[in-house]
């Protein structure tokens, strides 16, 4: 079946099968390789996107029913190339060692400070009980996160 | 790599339209909400349906509001919007304690009520909070609406009154002015279904309950509840011997199964002490206690 969907801000159309899984469809069709896949199983959070604003795990949704929505992957947190900074905070908070969690990490993360602007670490350690890190003991992650907290972009409205 | 095997699918675009095409398409077809189960049980080819029938369409399933005196969860109201709902904690707060502990955020985000009624899973949170509410569902055929009690909804695990042909489009939970509730669930990591979990919502006036809840998931609890257990205590005062003498009476009333989660014992254990955990908490949050 057709299948299109505005990624990033790009109408993307392919022909797929039914049974085909949105992390898939962005990966193996609209060649989008930030998104990772992980598990499989809805536990581990690398595949997380955003369908309409709203964080999913893309291994879990067919990519038919993100038909006609809008699709946020990670290549799209970056705005005319200066980083989001929750991809900022990462870094400045060595928040990655693999790396392989990063993509769901920041689309969570930002999707976190977008509802709560100043998280404490319990709601930034809940906010991301859907991701799983097998590097960082998530210690750094979670600086990274109230790094970008504390460093909003100059469009952001701070609270 | 876990992919579903081949389907086919279709959007419905009203409750009609959806009705239809699974008349259309027979026991082959099933319904597709938030997928968060559907989708991973057809990736281990636990569930072969020939066709899906998206209904993440359809507004006329969204929504929760006050009817009357009831509170009424449209099916496709998702987990996160349970949790976030002023309504729903201004009555019943035990909807906020069990969806904390539901999951993850981001899987909230897409799954449903109606889907977890309809999956009707043995450890299922919301189906323990339903006993507990003695919450009522709306199923949809052809032919028209019927309502089903909570407590009648469950055929086994994983089996509901929900035929084929049919979808449960509401979950109607009558409002007890200053009842209290609770909630309490042990799991064994974040997000994990429960080992086991007790809700309670209890009204109390004259210092003695007049009416009782209980809501028990995961250790085979028939219907979720816990019916001996709440009869007791009706017109007692809610002290903490009769709480206590409840709450073995729900475990007593319960059958568990030994694996991976626990032992017979521990399970039965839990569910004593969460049962009076709940009831105990609910009782002191009731108004005119």
């Amino acid at each position: 079946m057709e299948i299109s969907m505005n990624i990033n801000g790009a109408e993307v159309t392919h022909d797929v099968e039914p049974r085909t899984l949105l992390v898939h469809f962005i990966r193996e069709n609209a060649g989008l390789r930030g998104t990772h896949w992980g598990c499989d199983t809805s536990n581990c959070g690398a595949c997380v996107l955003w369908v309409d604003g709203t964080p999913v795990k893309s291994c879990t949704m067919l990519a038919a029913s993100a038909a006609g929505h809008d699709i946020t992957t990670v290549e799209g947190l970056e705005k005319d190339g200066k980083l989001d900074p929750i991809q900022q905070g990462f870094i400045e908070c060595h928040g990655l060692q693999c790396g392989f969690c990063t993509p769901g990490m920041l689309m969570t993360g930002r999707w976190l400070l977008d509802n709560n602007p100043k998280p404490s670490d319990e709601d930034i350690r809940e906010g991301i009980s859907g991701q799983l890190c097998r590097c960082t003991g998530y210690k750094n992650i979670v600086d990274s996160i109230h790094w970008a907290a504390d460093h909003p972009a100059e469009n952001e409205v701070s609270a | 790599m876990q992919t579903p095997a081949p389907v086919d699918y279709v959007r419905a675009t009203s409750v009609a339209d959806a009705l239809a095409l699974l008349q259309q398409h027979g026991e082959e077809a099933r319904l597709l909400a938030g997928g968060h189960s559907l989708l991973p049980m057809m990736k281990l080819r636990l569930a072969r349906p020939e066709i899906l029938v998206d209904i993440n369409d359809l507004d006329e399933l969204r929504g929760i509001r006050v009817e009357g005196n009831e509170i009424v969860i449209g099916a496709m109201v998702t987990h996160a919007e349970i949790l976030a709902s002023p309504i729903l904690f201004e009555h019943y707060p035990i909807f906020r304690e069990a969806e904390k502990v539901i999951a993850d955020p981001i899987v909230r985000n897409k799954g449903t009520m109606g889907g977890s009624m309809c999956q009707a899973d043995p450890a299922e949170d919301l189906s323990a909070v339903g006993s507990a509410l003695r919450g009522t569902v709306v199923i949809q055929n052809a032919e028209g609406k019927r309502t089903v009690a909570m407590r009648e909804f469950h055929e086994g695990p994983y089996e509901t009154k929900v035929a084929d042909g049919e979808i449960l489009t509401e979950v109607r939970f009558p409002i007890l002015p200053g009842a209290g509730s609770a909630y309490e669930k042990v799991e064994r990591r974040s997000g994990d279904w429960a080992v086991c979990a007790a809700g309670a919502c209890v009204t109390v006036s004259g210092g003695v309950f007049t009416s009782v809840g209980i809501g028990i998931s995961a250790v085979n609890a028939v219907h979720f509840t816990a019916v001996d257990a709440e009869a007791f205590l009706v017109g007692k005062e809610p002290t903490a011997e009769n709480i206590a003498a409840a709450a073995q009476m729900a475990a007593d009333s319960c059958d568990p199964s030994s694996d991976q989660r626990g032992p017979v014992d521990y399970k039965k254990h839990l569910a004593m002490e969460l049962t009076k955990r709940a009831l105990t908490r609910a009782a002191a949050a009731a108004k005119g206690a």
